[in-house]
């Protein structure tokens, strides 16, 4: 294997006379081998930019068969032809596309050891409780794989087994259940959705597969945590989620902890498909780095997260807390297609110093007596935007659709900004499609009221937001929540007076 | 127990207080009188250490200790409590929680083990009946959607669940019916002992037929103009403020 790389980036070198980057990426990995990276990966380095053959490199590097070969490619051809949308209110300079390493980038600044980790950085995890062997992990330090995570995952997966369920990694899946990824891969969000989606669907590095059998409710919360911490994911995340006719499962991605990764551009895929009867409840917990108190660095988010419940009585449910991210793109949908089928999206997303997030949800109601229920909840603090974005459509042929939209928005100090853009396109006269939206400030008399009350403004903050917020918590696992509710008081930190 | 001498304080260039001075030993119910603008809820503010007041001259000592140098939030957890006037609502955060997470501040702050759900609940329970406060307010956000009654009555149920050393009533009565005035009033009457003390700050003598002052002082543009036992409460009630007014523009 580590020969034939050898041999492609060989045959690259002859188009291209060795560059000063190439150059430098030589350099680069030579100096990380010193400090005990495993060599093959840096053999995987593969040149900076996009091309055909670079996708093919993915596709053959993770030994796909030829119909994801071929779909990657008609991705890619796609979204050559395609432009980076600019209606999110967003700021932030341009990508270039041409100076990203699309597989295996090598590390270039990854910390030796917590001591040259930013001090405020190891502040946090410190305040969120992480366990301490998961720290140098977070940081981005250089270790090999936690071999615990990768036990835990391993007992966890025959238990699973017993019942029928496949959680894996995608890549795996493809290799081993290719019917099942040729059925439903790219059936929610096709290669040719959006910019950030079709990027995605080319060069997808990796990410997670559940499969649930008909009839079989998934016995425990399933976390992608444990399983990214084993091999990192990295940029491009996909993941596909299918549950079967008459079958439950609750995901949770992410965790509280905040992520470093060198790469700062993330557009990751996430496809739910719910047959008759089946329920999804996915949670997320988003807290890439933000970046500093200037807005320098931070990860860019742009996420394609959408649900299919194509089966009558389905039902999915989004649930997310947002923190992180220097930019944040996201509007985890759900088409409702099936009769009965009842789509949810809870959401949080808190903005502080200069984060920006544009999110919200798109409600596609298509089948008869289909339901949606949106409750979102913004909170911006320093120097940060915050706008909820919301699509709530109802087809001609949907009969008795409803609706129920509730879009609030708080204000922390007065440098930042709220806004919400709720769209609503009806064409079935039986809809009935409610929206409210409330935009309040953390005043100084409740924060007063509390510090009267022995409680330090940090604690006052920490509690006004989490009230405000209690109705997308109260949706999370508990012990998510409460880990979300501490993440509230750290995100917001120094934000107040 | 406090011990305030020549305070000045103004708000926005604006003096309002010009020189108080006022001396509350333990176990003693002070009572602050005045018409509306004469500084009575700054002096609740500055005491309990609101943001927004300057501190031109002056001094004001707890416990000994220097007041205007601590964190509001320190003050509190020393025992001092301000029963608000218009105390605030916080949508969302448990009424109970709220209570057990302040009282659990105190006492952290004394050294004492702090209370688990059980132990609070039991307590929290017994201090409700000090109030005649329906069970159901506990459960929901604090003071959200109560009644005016409600919320002082929130007040002075929190005052007993944290048990102050020094509790400062602003305007407690304002706002109450006869039935939620007599309720407050038991309340604070319960709690009192001889290690604690009270600055009841009203506008009316009326709360005052139900709690017993040892002390009145009469606020007047920023100094206290007279001060005298009950019955000058009740001189007040009879012949207005202006009287006084007059003496001390005389003097």
């Amino acid at each position: 294997m580590i020969k034939e790389n050898n041999k492609m980036t060989r045959d690259n070198d002859k188009n291209i006379a060795m560059s000063d980057d190439q150059q430098t990426i030589q350099n680069i990995t030579d100096q990380d081998y010193k400090y005990g990276f495993v060599t093959d990966i840096e053999m995987e380095a593969f040149p900076k930019g996009l091309d055909e053959n670079i996708v093919r490199m993915i596709s053959a590097k993770k030994k796909e068969p030829e119909f994801m070969t071929e779909w990657r490619l008609k991705a890619y051809r796609h979204w050559r032809k395609q432009k980076e949308p600019k209606w999110p209110k967003l700021k932030y300079s341009e990508v270039d596309y041409e100076d990203l390493y699309y597989y295996a980038a090598p590390k270039k600044e990854a910390p030796k050891s917590l001591d040259e980790v930013d001090p405020e950085l190891l502040a946090t995890f410190e305040k969120l409780g992480v366990p301490l062997e998961e720290r140098e992990l977070l940081a981005g330090v250089a270790v090999d794989a936690v071999i615990d995570s990768v036990s835990v995952a391993t007992t966890f997966k025959g238990k699973l087994g017993e019942l029928g369920i496949i959680f894996c990694p995608i890549s795996e899946a493809i290799q081993e259940h290719p019917e099942l990824v040729k059925k439903y891969l790219g059936t929610v969000v096709p290669y040719t959705d959006n910019f950030y989606a079709t990027l995605n669907s080319a060069v997808f590095s990796d990410g997670s597969f559940v499969y649930i059998p008909p009839g079989v409710r998934c016995p425990m919360e399933l976390s992608s945590y444990f399983r990214i911490n084993a091999s990192k994911t990295g940029q491009f995340e996909r993941t596909l989620i299918v549950a079967d006719k008459g079958s439950y499962v609750s995901y949770l991605e992410g965790c509280t902890a905040p992520m470093r990764d060198e790469n700062q551009l993330h557009a990751a895929v996430v496809e739910l498909i719910a047959l008759d009867d089946a329920e999804i409840k996915y949670s997320t917990v988003q807290n890439w780095y933000a970046g500093n108190k200037e807005g320098v660095g931070g990860i860019f988010n742009f996420v394609t997260k959408r649900g299919l419940c194509a089966g009558n009585n389905s039902k999915i449910s989004w649930t997310q807390v947002e923190t992180g991210s220097a930019i944040t793109w996201k509007y985890p949908s759900c088409v409702l297609k099936g009769d009965k089928s009842v789509g949810e999206f809870y959401s949080v997303a808190l903005t502080n110093n200069y984060q920006q997030a544009d999110t919200g949800t798109k409600m596609i109601h298509l089948g008869k007596n289909t339901r949606s229920l949106i409750i979102s909840k913004g909170i911006s603090a320093g120097k940060s935007n915050n706008t909820y974005r919301g699509l709530v459509k109802v087809n001609k042929k949907a009969e008795n659709a409803r609706n129920y939209s509730q879009c609030d928005s708080l204000l922390i100090g007065d440098q930042c900004g709220a806004h919400t853009y709720p769209y609503l396109e009806i064409e079935n006269p039986s809809a009935q499609v409610e929206h409210e939206a409330t935009t309040s400030k953390v005043s100084e008399d409740q924060i007063f009221y509390l510090n009267q009350r022995g409680i330090s403004t940090e604690d006052a903050v920490g509690m006004i937001v989490s009230g405000y917020a209690r109705e997308v918590f109260q949706q999370l696992p508990m012990e998510f929540a409460v880990e979300a509710q501490a993440l509230m008081s750290v995100s917001l930190e120094g934000s107040v007076g | 127990m406090l011990s305030i001498k020549n305070l000045q304080v103004s708000v926005d260039e604006k003096p309002i207080l010009k020189g108080l001075n006022l001396e509350v030993k333990a176990g003693e119910i002070h009572a602050i009188m005045g018409p509306n603008g004469s500084g009575k809820s700054t002096l609740a503010h500055v005491l309990s250490g609101r943001e927004g007041y300057r501190v031109d001259a002056g001094s004001a000592h707890y416990k000994g200790l220097d007041l205007l140098e601590m964190a509001p939030e320190i003050r509190a957890r020393e025992g001092m409590f301000l029963a608000f006037q218009y105390p605030i609502e916080i949508p969302g955060v448990n009424n109970t929680s709220f209570l057990k997470k302040a009282l659990n501040e105190v006492r952290k702050h004394r050294g004492e083990e702090e209370l688990d759900a059980i132990d609070f609940l039991s307590l929290i329970k017994k201090q409700m009946n000090l109030v005649e406060m329906k069970e159901d307010l506990l459960k929901r956000p604090v003071n959200q959607g109560f009644s005016g009654g409600e919320k002082k009555r929130n007040e002075i149920l929190q005052m007993a669940v944290l048990n102050p050393t020094l509790a400062i009533l602003d305007e407690t009565d304002s706002g109450l019916d006869i039935d939620a005035l007599r309720i407050v009033a038991g309340g604070v009457n319960k709690l009192r002992t001889p290690e604690n003390a009270f600055v009841i700050i009203t506008h009316y003598q009326r709360l005052l037929d139900y709690i017993v002052p040892d002390f009145v002082h009469v606020l007047s543009d920023g100094q206290i103009i007279k001060s005298g036992t009950k019955e000058l409460a009740y001189e007040l009630e009879e012949r207005g403020y202006d009287w006084l007014l007059e003496d001390s523009e005389k003097v």
